[in-house]
Formats: structure tokens, sequence, C-alpha cells
């Protein structure tokens, strides 16, 4: 009997008698990241590396029964042998490895290949069947080295300046936000909305090592933020604040911002080809490094991708889930 | 070719005609001397023949990057554009080369004639030195095909203000006769190839929408009413025996309307007259769908003079005897242009636009009525003690138009907006049916409420079929009827024909899909309307 099989509440591990990321209410629900789309409210218990729980209590805003493990330590739940490894996506963000009887399933979440500087390196893990992330799996989809993106923001935010506008970059609370503090990290202050200014101070209160950010509160003057980096959640791109700050100009940070079509559909000013997941080569590099016999392609290109993999002589099967809207929920929840 | 890209880059990046403007004035301040006209005869369509097929480029796209032609084709799906899909499917460059814009268009014209196996070393030599951005604009400068959404107004207006000079003398210039290998920026600018003098137009006096019942407008005896054509409103200009055609959106569009240039000899010099450029065939006045095959076109072949010939319905005078007529009231321009008229020995091609006669409102309303059957849009009414004001003026001009088309259909795909609504699904497509079939119809942007919208928002989330990139395809449910200006053919789209100025006229919750207009539905209008 296999390993794990896709329910209509989530990837299930009979065995062991937990759900992977559920988007229905479960007793135990395995954790690999905080996106909200990868985590619901209503589990009577979650398991997560010990970085995704200041996460978790954050967005649920209660105190839950969470049980932690750090990376490559393994426990044994009902026989099934789990334990977590890096997935690079964002902070704590974690690949679910389980081993039952010789037999090895790794489920990875959300992931990506280069080093972002902030998130643990990703670390591929041999198994016989693992899930994937198809986000960005079209061979459009290359990024380019994290350094030069870095660079081209660089450059802009100091032609803001020059034009007196103000810095605003969009980007998700959870992962981005925190990766472009460090890297952005110098003379410049950053400002950052209070939804990653909540975040942050549960990371660092975790032991993660930030660079010092401001919160922006309404004590802060339009002048002030217009010297700095301001950066805010997507759900802000868009409303009244924005068109407070003084002349700004907005820099979108995503995957999608790769096509000219995607830069043109948002209003930005900017748009900037970072992304935390897997691009199209990280995506072939990381499913040939388990050496899986099987891979299930989760949200994102899924037929497209498993076609071409299926060509190239790994076997792989489309699954539906509900994943994918990360965008969207986060949109949500600031509204 | 970098300074280019970065302009390229910066024009994709605003939806602001300001910011656009100033990149342009910020790139020919900067840019190389030599690679300027290049970039004003590629905006402005002065296309070199391309020098290598489409079939050819993508095969060796396809053949470099070592991907499977299906994928590749999933690809352009996405993208929606091939020399950008191109440009982000090959493998990364393995050296540099830093050539300027006019090398490179020279080299690419150069390919002309030879065999396909040096062009294929040149090209891919090309893409193996570029980066992803260069690359796209590589693949452009090959098709020849630069649309990027710079009007040529736009462009004229930031030349204009970078070389502090007229825009209506710099739009002369650069829709005059020239090569970008033979002709300086300097000289462009200062029309060293043209005479502007001759070419000055005037602003059009434009009228507001009629907001009111026309009987509150007062006596009928003091309004002009006219046929509201739905053509190209044109200005001709005839000075020192030269002829210019100018179009609403100031261009010159001379060279396109080759019909009307028997008025080079029959106009005297010094007469500037205003009207609409329409298709008459028989002395019948066509569609605008007509029209519309002899538009934007840099050559104008046998065929299309045949199927679409033009003709010009004239409204009003500006210029008489080189003397500015404007402030004279409309009942004494009038007078002048019948007079004028009666000068031309050729008939039927440039003709008065009749003065509608009526005794009263009422019988107006009945004759407005009629506008469809003559391919009208309505009927304008103008003072007859109006003067010919630069742009509108309340209360002298109005234009009062019928009601447009109307189509039920259903939304299939839904799109999120941009700016203020950039959160919510906005942009919908439509279709109707095509036997078991739906087929794609119009897309509309506006013309639901805020609180319709967040409806429709939440219909979206909950049923989306399939997420492609931004687009969702919809469970097609919601019936939405959409008004349009008219109708033509069209073999771009699938459906075989497109809908003029679609916009959601209203939200049909009392329908539902199966009760949505059909493809022959639509068939038969674009048959009646022709
Ligand atoms: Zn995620
Ligand atoms: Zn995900």
């Amino acid at each position: 009997m296999a390993l794990i099989s896709f329910t209509n509440k989530g990837i299930f591990c009979k065995q062991g008698g937990f759900y992977i990321d559920p988007w229905q209410p479960v007793d135990l629900a395995v954790t690999t990241h905080g996106h909200a789309d990868h985590f619901k409210a209503g589990n009577k218990a979650y398991l997560c590396h010990e970085l995704t729980k200041p996460v978790l209590l954050q967005r649920l805003g209660i105190d839950l029964p969470v049980q932690t493990l750090p990376y490559n330590k393994e426990i044994t739940i009902n026989g099934v042998k789990l334990s977590l490894f890096p997935a690079g996506h964002v902070i704590g963000s974690s690949q679910v490895r389980l081993e039952y009887k010789g037999e090895i399933c790794v489920i990875s979440g959300d992931y990506k290949i280069e080093y972002d500087g902030i998130s643990t390196a990703f670390e591929p893990v041999k198994c016989h069947t693992f899930v994937s992330e198809s986000t960005f799996g079209l061979p459009i989809y290359n990024w380019q080295p994290q350094k030069e993106i870095f660079g081209k923001i660089r450059k802009w935010v100091t032609d803001n300046h020059l034009q007196s506008k103000t810095s605003v970059l969009i980007a998700y609370s959870l992962g981005k936000a925190q990766r472009l503090i460090k890297n952005l990290a110098g003379d410049t202050p950053i400002y950052v909305h209070q939804s990653i200014a909540n975040l942050n101070d549960g990371f660092i209160k975790a032991g993660v090592e930030l660079p010092p950010t401001i919160r922006i509160t309404s004590d802060i003057k339009k002048e002030e933020l217009q010297k700095g980096i301001v950066i805010v959640p997507p759900a802000l791109a868009d409303g009244k604040w924005m068109k407070s700050l003084m002349s700004a100009s907005t820099g979108i940070c995503s995957g999608w911002m790769q096509v000219r079509a995607g830069r043109r559909w948002k209003s930005a000013d900017a748009g900037f080809a970072l992304s935390d997941h897997a691009d199209w080569s990280g995506l072939l590099s990381a499913i040939k490094a388990t050496e899986a016999e099987k891979v299930f392609i989760t949200h994102g290109f899924v037929s497209t991708f498993s076609k071409y993999l299926n060509e190239i002589g790994i076997t792989a099967w489309e699954v539906n889930t509900q994943y994918g809207n990360e965008e969207e929920e986060e949109i949500l929840k600031g509204a | 070719m970098k300074r280019f890209t970065e302009l390229i880059q910066q024009l994709e990046t605003s939806n602001k005609t300001n910011d656009k403007i100033a990149a342009l004035v910020s790139y020919f301040s900067t840019a190389d001397e030599k690679d300027k006209p290049y970039v004003i005869a590629m905006f402005t369509g002065k296309r070199p023949r391309r020098p290598v097929t489409t079939a050819l480029i993508r095969e060796w796209a396809i053949e470099l990057s070592a991907i499977p032609a299906w994928l590749f084709a999933e690809c352009y799906h996405n993208v929606g554009d091939l020399s950008e899909t191109i440009a982000l499917v090959l493998p990364p460059a393995n050296h540099t080369a830093d050539r300027k814009l006019n090398e490179w268009i020279t080299d690419l014209a150069l390919l002309n004639g030879q065999e396909d196996s040096v062009k294929k070393e040149f090209i891919l030599r090309a893409w193996d030195s570029m980066d992803t951005q260069e690359r796209f604009i590589f693949n452009k400068l090959i098709s020849g095909n630069f649309r990027i959404g710079i009007s040529n107004k736009t462009l004229v207006n930031a030349i204009a203000r970078q070389s502090n000079t007229d825009s209506n003398k710099i739009m002369h210039s650069i829709m005059g006769k020239w090569t970008p290998d033979q002709i300086t920026y300097q000289e462009l600018i200062d029309g060293a190839h043209v005479n502007t003098d001759n070419s000055w137009p005037y602003p059009f006096c434009l009228a507001y929408a009629l907001d009111t019942e026309p009987a509150n407008l007062g006596e009928t005896t003091a309004w002009q009413a006219e046929w509201k054509w739905d053509g190209i409103r044109g200005q001709i200009v005839k000075r020192n025996g030269e002829l210019f055609i100018w179009s609403r959106g100031e261009e010159l569009v001379t060279e396109q309307f080759p019909e009307l240039h028997f008025l080079r000899d029959e106009l005297p010099d010094g007469t500037v007259i205003d009207g609409e450029i329409l298709a008459v065939k028989d002395g019948n006045i066509q569609a605008f769908s007509i029209l519309q095959q002899r538009l934007n076109r840099k050559t104008i072949n046998k065929s299309q003079l045949k199927e679409a010939p033009v003709g010009f319905f004239c409204y009003d005078i500006m210029e008489v005897q080189g003397i500015d007529i404007r402030n004279e009231t409309l009942s004494e321009r009038r007078k002048k242009l019948v007079e004028l008229m009666s000068l031309l020995t050729t008939r039927d091609i440039v003709v008065l636009s009749p003065a509608i006669n009526f005794e009263n409102w009422e019988q107006l309303i009945e004759i407005r009525k009629e506008s469809r059957a003559n391919n009208s849009e309505g009927v304008m009414l103008k003072k007859l003690n109006s003067l010919y004001h630069s742009g509108r003026k309340r209360g002298d001009w109005w234009k009062w138009k019928i009601n447009p088309y109307t189509v039920d259909t259903v939304m299939i795909y839904a799109q999120k907006g941009s700016g203020r609504r950039a959160n919510h699904f906005t942009d919908y497509t439509f279709a109707v049916r095509d036997g078991e079939k739906l087929i794609t119809i119009a897309k509309a942007y506006s013309g639901l409420t805020d609180l319709e919208i967040k409806e429709v928002d939440s219909f979206v989330r909950r049923n989306g079929v399939e997420k492609f990139g931004p687009v969702r395809t919809v469970k097609p449910e919601l019936v939405f009827e959409i008004a349009f200006e008219g109708i033509a053919e069209s073999k771009r789209h699938k459906a075989g024909l497109a809908l003029r100025f679609p916009r959601i006229a209203r939200w049909r919750k009392d329908k539902n899909a199966t009760e949505i207009n059909t493809l022959e539905d639509l068939r038969q209008l674009l048959a009646s309307t022709l």
C-alpha cells in the first residue's frame, strides 16, 4: 500500500494517521510552511519546523498545540519515521520526509533552489516518491541570480531618490519581505508594514537574525519614508495609504514579472522577477536529484510539466490540490 | 542597443503618457545620433523588409533551447508574443557584444537574399551575445513589428519637447518621405525634406454629448442638424500647391487616401476644410467596418481601392484664400463651403454633408431613428451662430447619438484589473453560442458598479475552472448584455467577426447561459450592415 494518498482533505499518510498541508480540518496537520494555501486554521494539532511556529501563532492569533522539529531530526509516528528538510522557500519552510518499511516519500511543499540569504538552503533528499509543486513549470521561467536582481532593485531605489519618489516594494509578508530586508539592508532605512513587522518580531524572538527595520506608524512623516525603502504586502498595493505617499513608485517582486504581460497586468511602475519558487531548471534539477521512481505534480503548470517529465523518462502524475492561491489569501487577510 | 533596450523597458513599465514622453525626451537627448532616425522610423511603422521568416526563427529557437515543439507552443500561448517567448526560452548567452541599434538594423537588412544557412549563423551568433531583454528587442527588429503602445502623437510630442519645436511641424516632418539611413535627427526636426508651413492644421472643433431633451435647446430655427457620420474625422489642407489630409488624432494620413488627391488640382490654395472620411460605394455610405480595411495601412492596393473606396463629407470650412475664418458664424462659413463645393469638377467623392430639414423637435426625433439605415451614428446639432472653436465649448455643438447594438453573452474568462481594481477580477471575456461550443466575441473592462464587480469577483473565485497565469477560466454561467457600436469581419478573431467598442450594458441576472445569442445572430447582423 502506498505511503501517501491524495484525498479531498489533503495529502494523507494513512499509516501515520496524519495529513500534510491539509485544506480541511484534521487531527494532525504536518505543515510545510505558513503560506495561507498550505496552512489552514482549524486543525486539532500541528507539526512543523521550529521557525514556522511563530508564523502559525501569528496567523492563528491563539495558542494551539504546535509541535516543532529542527531540520534533520527524526521522530516516529505510528511506525512512520518523519523528518524535516530545508525547502529554501521561506524561513522555516520544510520538505517532509516519510519512511515506512524502507519506502521513502518526500513532500516538498513549496521550494526554491537558490540560497536567498535568509531561509535555510534547499537540500535534495533521495526518495522513492516525490511530491513537487510546478508554479513556474515552463521553460520561460528561468530566474536570474538574485545578486543581479538585487542590483537592479538598488539601482531603481537610487533613481527614485534622485527623482524624489518614494520606493515602495510589494512583497508577501512571509518570505519575500524578509528576503528583501536581508539583501537590501545597508545605509538606506527600511520601513515595513505592520503585518511584516509582526512576523519579523516573531522570527527575531525565535532567534532569527534580521537586519533592523522600522515599523510604519502614523507618526512617521512621509518625507522620511521617501528617503528610505518601503515594503508592503500586496493587499496594500492599491489602497488609499499608497496614494498618500509622496509620488510613490511601486515595484512588484514576483516570478510573474518575468513576462511582459504579467508586468502589464499589474499596474506597477517596475517589476522584478524575484521568486521564492523554483524556476524551470530548478524544478528539473531538484526532481532529478531525488532519484524518485514516481513524481506527483501539484499546483502550477501541472499538466504541461508532468507531460514533459514523462517525455524525458520521469514517471509523473498530475495531482489536483487546493494549493496555489498564496496571493489571494494574503490579500483577503489584509483587506 | 542597450540604451534602446532601456528605453523600451521604460516605455513599457509606465501607463502614464507623461512618463512615456519623459522617457522619450531623455532618450533623444542622450542616444547615439545615428540611432535616433531608426527609432523614429520604427515607431512610426516605417518597416524594413523582413530578412528572415517567422517559421525559421521559431525553428531555430526550438532547436537551440532543446525543448519539444509542443512545449514551445505552450510557452508561446502563455507569453502571447513570439519575440518574447524566444527571448525567454533560449539558453543564456556565452559572450557579450555592445553593438549599436543602427548597426544591427543595417546588418539584418544585408541578410535579405542570403542563404538560410548564412542567416542562421548570423541570428544564432547574435542571440548568443544578448541578454533576455536585448534578445526580445532584436527579435522585434527582425519582425519589424514594434507595437509598444506609442502613438505617433506621443512620439511627436516628445520630439517636439526635446527639440523645442512645434508639434504639428514635427508631425508633418516625420510623416513625410525619408529613410533613416539618409537623414539625421536634426534634419528631421528642421523638416528639411518638407515644407511644414504648408501643412499647418487647425485644432478640430468638438461637440459634447447631448444630455438633455432637444426641446430644451430652444427654437429650432437657431440650429443646424446634420448626420453624425461614423468614419474618421478629417481635415483637408491645400496650400501652395500641396495637399494634406489630417485625421482627428492629428496624424497625417494623406497617402492613405489616393481618392482624395484630385483636390490638389481642384481646391484653391489657402483652403482648409473639416469633414468625415467615409467608405462610400455608389453614393451610399458604408459601415465603419468597410472603412476599417483602409486604415493604418502603409500601402493601399488596387483591390482595397475597389472594395472600400472612400469619400469625404464636408462639415465646415476654416480657411478661405489663406484667411482664417474660424471667427465667422456657422451660417456664414456654411455659405462659403457650399460655394467651394460648387467649384469642384470631380463629382460625388468630396461632397457637402447635408443639413437635415426639420420643422420641429418631434420631427427630428423621428428622423434620428432612421440613423442606422444610412450608417450614421445619430445626429449633430450645431448653433447657426457658433464660431469654429478650438476643441470643445459647451452649448454650441451637440452630438446626439442613437443607442448602441446589444448582444447577450456569457462570461468565460476573467482577469484581474489594474489600478484601483487590481485585486479584483474586472476584465472579462464574453462568448456567444456556436452550436455546442462557446466562442469568444468580446472583451470588456467597464460597465459594472463596484458592488456588482465584487459579486462577479466572488463568483470567479468560487468557480474558477482553470488558472492560466493571471487568467481564470470560469464556469459559463453569468450572462451579460454587451453594447457595441458596430460589427466587422475579422480574420484575427476566431468568431470571424469583431465588435466595435464593446462594453457591458448590464448584468442579466434574469437570464441563464442557454438563453444567450448565437454566432449566427451576429453573422446576420453583420450581413445586414454591409
Ligand atoms: Zn508558499
Ligand atoms: Zn504553494
